[in-house]
């Protein structure tokens, strides 16, 4: 078994501090504690990525999904995800003086990458 | 795209036809627009909107009130389920035409955990896998088909699994105008990620806001899940809450935020008790986000008659509260995939009953005292108790590690069978990274930290304009593939359903061209068990091909049950080789006018038998329904009842031109073997030759009718001018 919390219905006790709340309190403080929940969440939202955002990155820089793809796990496998895989193709662009499009597919023939420095 | 006429059938071929340059036309969720007091055929309607350009209504409106199709004012959703899309567009037109502007099309089952974007054109299981190539050929066909109605028609899909920032990307592309998103669906049912699913979350969000998509949450499925759906609300309302505040701080309107939400429970419980104080619950914390009521599918069955009860019971309590968008369950769900007529029904459903309760708030308001009154307190205080528990927890994370959620108890109550996963377990568990201090996406949409400054601090707002645009602002920087799979795709689909596609073959079809599909409704007087071997085996002497009991209903354990069987044919039709009848002509006004001034014209009518139905008559004859004393015809009205030999005499005492008999009753044939008691009776008394006889009723079809030698049978949906024609027309 899952062994999760078994519990009989103990509402009328667990209420007593709700009870005297207005209907219009009840509610802020239904939200206040959504907010409190999610923002925790969203903070990590902030600071992290994944590989379908990279890709979603990718895509919006006008690569297909087929190139997408391998462009992120090249970047993982270089430990260089966190730097933003759209990032390391537009400073390949940069650096190169080519456009996005080539330096993606470029990396994609495995080039450029050893010349990436942070 | 060509533009094609109502009577002309759309060609997967010119939607294909270069469909790598298509470009959606406008992006965005539409809302209808609600028309106060809308005046309608003589009446006036309070929650409507504006009609349509073209559409059918409801069985009654076309046959009885010419058409009159008033639109409620709650977006109508069609589920479409085929798994193949060419097959789905037409489906997308009929229900428009039947007033849905919310194609929501399922995704193939396995969709969720494929890390990508699937492109082409495979074929799907339950849904189509969503695809750039299929999205773009549907919202294409759908522009043709939202100008075709006369209103804007929303798109939507899904925006989940381990790819969702990748699809709410290519969503936004493609002006898809909704999606579900909800990352606790991923985490609780899908069993990605958790932490995953709530990053990639949030870049879904901020993208589907720049879209200005419709967002629907996923909590509906938590009552679809639970072993006692009903005591899952305190739990639901958290659910919908978390997902509603995530969505918002992510970047998305409010008013783009709806919360998917069903009625818990069902009959045979007391179902309103518990559904009424739920809904008023639910818009009362959830003010300024927007309800989409989905009907329960927890307890469906494969009674179809079943499902649509309980529709039409939860557009009750959407009607009682509040519904922004209608959603409808086809009912077949419970045993097929859907097919075509059930979307159809489904939107009628919706139709008929949000129309038949319009301006029920303006006459009935629900109680503020009492049960109602005190189970909403109840349920909110449950709710909010769930939420201080769950942060002293340790946040959502921990909660769902626990065994939080989808317990079938009533919160506080506790059974310990929630759905609990690992925070570092899952699909793509190991796959969120840290941005480093100089992380960087040069794009637009894209949410949180990210460090443009580095590069261009004017580029801080505008990402993209590091990059002179992102497909967002440049669609044509899109790359499209158009097919990967030289098997899998829809030019291989079209060349086995070739001789069907726009030719003069047709063939039975449920949800693909040509499937061959057929339904038997069955009554057979045995037990169950009996039956169902006995239907298949009938079938199988129909030439059906596998034949499946779709639905069994014991009428009683011995004298009867009810089946549907379903199966296959392998039968054509060659549509211009059809011996069909000349289409009758109906004479206009002046005609019939100019006729009976020429040559007045007098006639006895009657419903004959022992029928005491008046109405179909009354409805051929009198001039306010447009009966054919609107022209002049004059009109011996004998009532209901009226034995035949009354009825003749009557002809020969009014010296009557012609016999007009309504005959409602059909069982055992007795309205045939009246008509022909009429011809023979004229024949006997020496008229026959003088008079005409012309009998109606809704179960009568001409060719039946002459056959007992009357002169004209009338069926369903025959008007007075019908009649007229006739009877100028075939005057002895």
């Amino acid at each position: 078994m899952k062994n999760y919390l078994k519990r009989e219905d103990d509402f009328e006790k667990r209420r007593q501090h709700l009870a005297a709340l207005s209907d219009e309190e009840l509610n802020e403080r239904f939200w206040e504690l959504l907010e409190k929940t999610v923002d925790p969440m969203l903070d990590m939202a902030r600071t992290h990525t994944t590989p379908s955002i990279e890709r979603s990155v990718l895509l919006r820089m006008g690569f297909s999904s087929i190139e997408a793809k391998p462009l992120v796990q090249m970047a993982i496998d270089r430990e260089l995800i966190s730097k933003g895989v759209g990032h390391l193709v537009y400073k390949v662009s940069k650096e190169e003086n080519i456009p996005v499009r080539q330096a993606g597919l470029e990396m994609l023939e495995g080039m450029h990458w050893d010349d990436l420095k942070f | 795209m060509k533009n094609y006429e109502i009577n002309e059938k759309l060609d997967i071929k010119d939607i294909l036809s270069d469909i790598e340059n298509y470009r959606p036309r406008r992006r965005g969720w539409t809302w209808r627009k609600k028309i106060e007091n809308l005046e309608m055929g003589g009446h006036t309607y309070h929650d409507c909107s504006e009609p349509l350009k073209n559409s059918i209504g409801i069985p009654s409106a076309v046959q009885y009130f010419d058409n009159l199709d008033p639109q409620p004012d709650a977006v109508i959703t069609t589920e479409i389920a085929s798994g193949r899309f060419e097959d789905d567009i037409r489906r997308m037109r009929m229900s428009a035409w039947h007033g849905a502007d919310h194609i929501m099309v399922i995704r193939t089952a396995g969709q969720s955990h494929y890390d990508g974007l699937i492109e082409g054109t495979p074929q799907g299981i339950g849904g189509i896998p969503v695809t750039r190539k299929q999205v773009r050929c549907h919202r294409k066909a759908l522009d043709f088909i939202e100008d075709e109605v006369g209103r804007p028609i929303n798109y939507h899909s899904y925006v989940s699994g381990v790819a969702g920032p990748e699809i709410a990307v290519m969503f936004a592309e493609e002006g898809v105008n909704g999606a579900h998103q909800d990352p606790q669906y991923n985490v609780l049912y899908r069993n990605i990620n958790m932490v995953r699913s709530f990053v990639d979350a949030a870049e879904s969000k901020k993208v589907m806001a720049w879209a200005d998509m419709a967002q629907i949450d996923g909590a509906h499925n938590a009552n679809a899940t639970a072993r006692e759906a009903w005591k899952v609300m305190p739990e639901l309302m958290v659910q919908h809450g978390i997902n509603c505040m995530f969505s918002y701080k992510a970047g998305m309107k409010k008013e783009n935020i709806c919360l998917s939400t069903v009625p818990p429970s069902a009959a045979p419980l007391p179902c309103t008790k518990y559904d009424l104080p739920y809904a008023v619950a639910l818009r009362d914390f959830f003010k300024g986000y927007r309800m989409r009521a989905q009907q329960n599918t927890k307890y469906i069955t494969s009674s179809s008659r079943e499902a649509t009860v309980t529709h039409v019971l939860n557009m009750m309590i959407s009607k009682l509260t509040s519904a922004d968008i209608q959603s409808t369950i086809t009912p077949d769900e419970g045993r097929n995939v859907p097919w075509h007529m059930y979307n159809i029904e489904a939107c009628d459903t919706a139709k008929q009953t949000m129309v038949a309760l319009d301006g029920l708030l303006e006459m009935v308001e629900l109680k503020d005292s009492g049960y109602l009154k005190e189970e909403i307190r109840e349920l909110k205080e449950r709710a909010v108790l769930y939420l201080e528990e769950l942060l002293d927890q340790g946040g959502y994370f921990e909660a769902v590690e626990k065994g939080f959620f989808v317990d079938s108890g009533k919160y506080p109550e506790r059974h310990g069978d929630g759905i609990g996963r690992k925070i570092d377990g899952g699909i793509g568990a190991g796959t969120v990274y840290k941005r480093d201090i100089d992380y960087m996406a040069p794009v637009t949409a894209h949410f949180g930290y990210n460090n443009v400054a580095q590069y261009d601090e004017k580029a801080v707002d505008d990402p993209a304009r590091l990059i002179d645009g992102c497909t967002l602002e440049k669609p044509d920087k899109i790359i499209f593939i158009d097919e990967l799979d030289s098997e899998d795709n829809v030019a291989n689909r079209m060349k086995e359903a070739e001789k069907y596609r726009n030719s003069n073959f047709v063939k039975p079809e449920v949800e693909w061209l040509a499937d061959g599909t057929v339904v038997v409704e069955i009554f057979l007087p045995t037990d169950k068990r009996t039956a169902e071997f006995a239907a298949l085996e009938i079938a199988g002497k129909m030439n059906i091909k596998n034949p499946e009991v779709i639905h069994i209903e014991v009428l009683h354990p011995s004298e009867g049950t009810r089946l549907q069987v379903k199966g296959k044919v392998d039968i054509d039709v060659d549509i211009t080789k059809l011996k069909m009848p000349a289409e009758p002509v109906v004479l206009n006004d002046d005609e019939l006018w100019e006729a009976i001034e020429k040559r007045p014209m007098k006639v006895v009518a009657a419903t004959i038998g022992s029928d005491e139905h008046s109405v179909g008559l009354r409805e051929i004859i009198d001039i306010k329904h447009g009966g054919i004393e609107k022209w002049g015809i004059e009109v011996e009205y004998l009532g209901t009842s009226c034995p035949v030999e009354k009825l003749v005499d009557a002809a020969i005492e009014t010296n009557a031109e012609a016999i007009l008999a309504s005959t409602i009753i059909s069982h055992d044939e007795v309205h045939y073997q009246n008509m022909k008691k009429i011809h023979d009776l004229c024949v006997e008394k020496g008229i026959r030759d003088k008079v005409n006889i012309v009998c109606g009723g809704t179960q009568v079809s001409n060719e039946m009718a002459v056959k007992t030698g009357v002169d004209a049978g009338f069926g369903r949906g025959t008007k007075g001018k019908h009649v007229a024609t006739f009877l100028v027309t075939h005057r002895k």
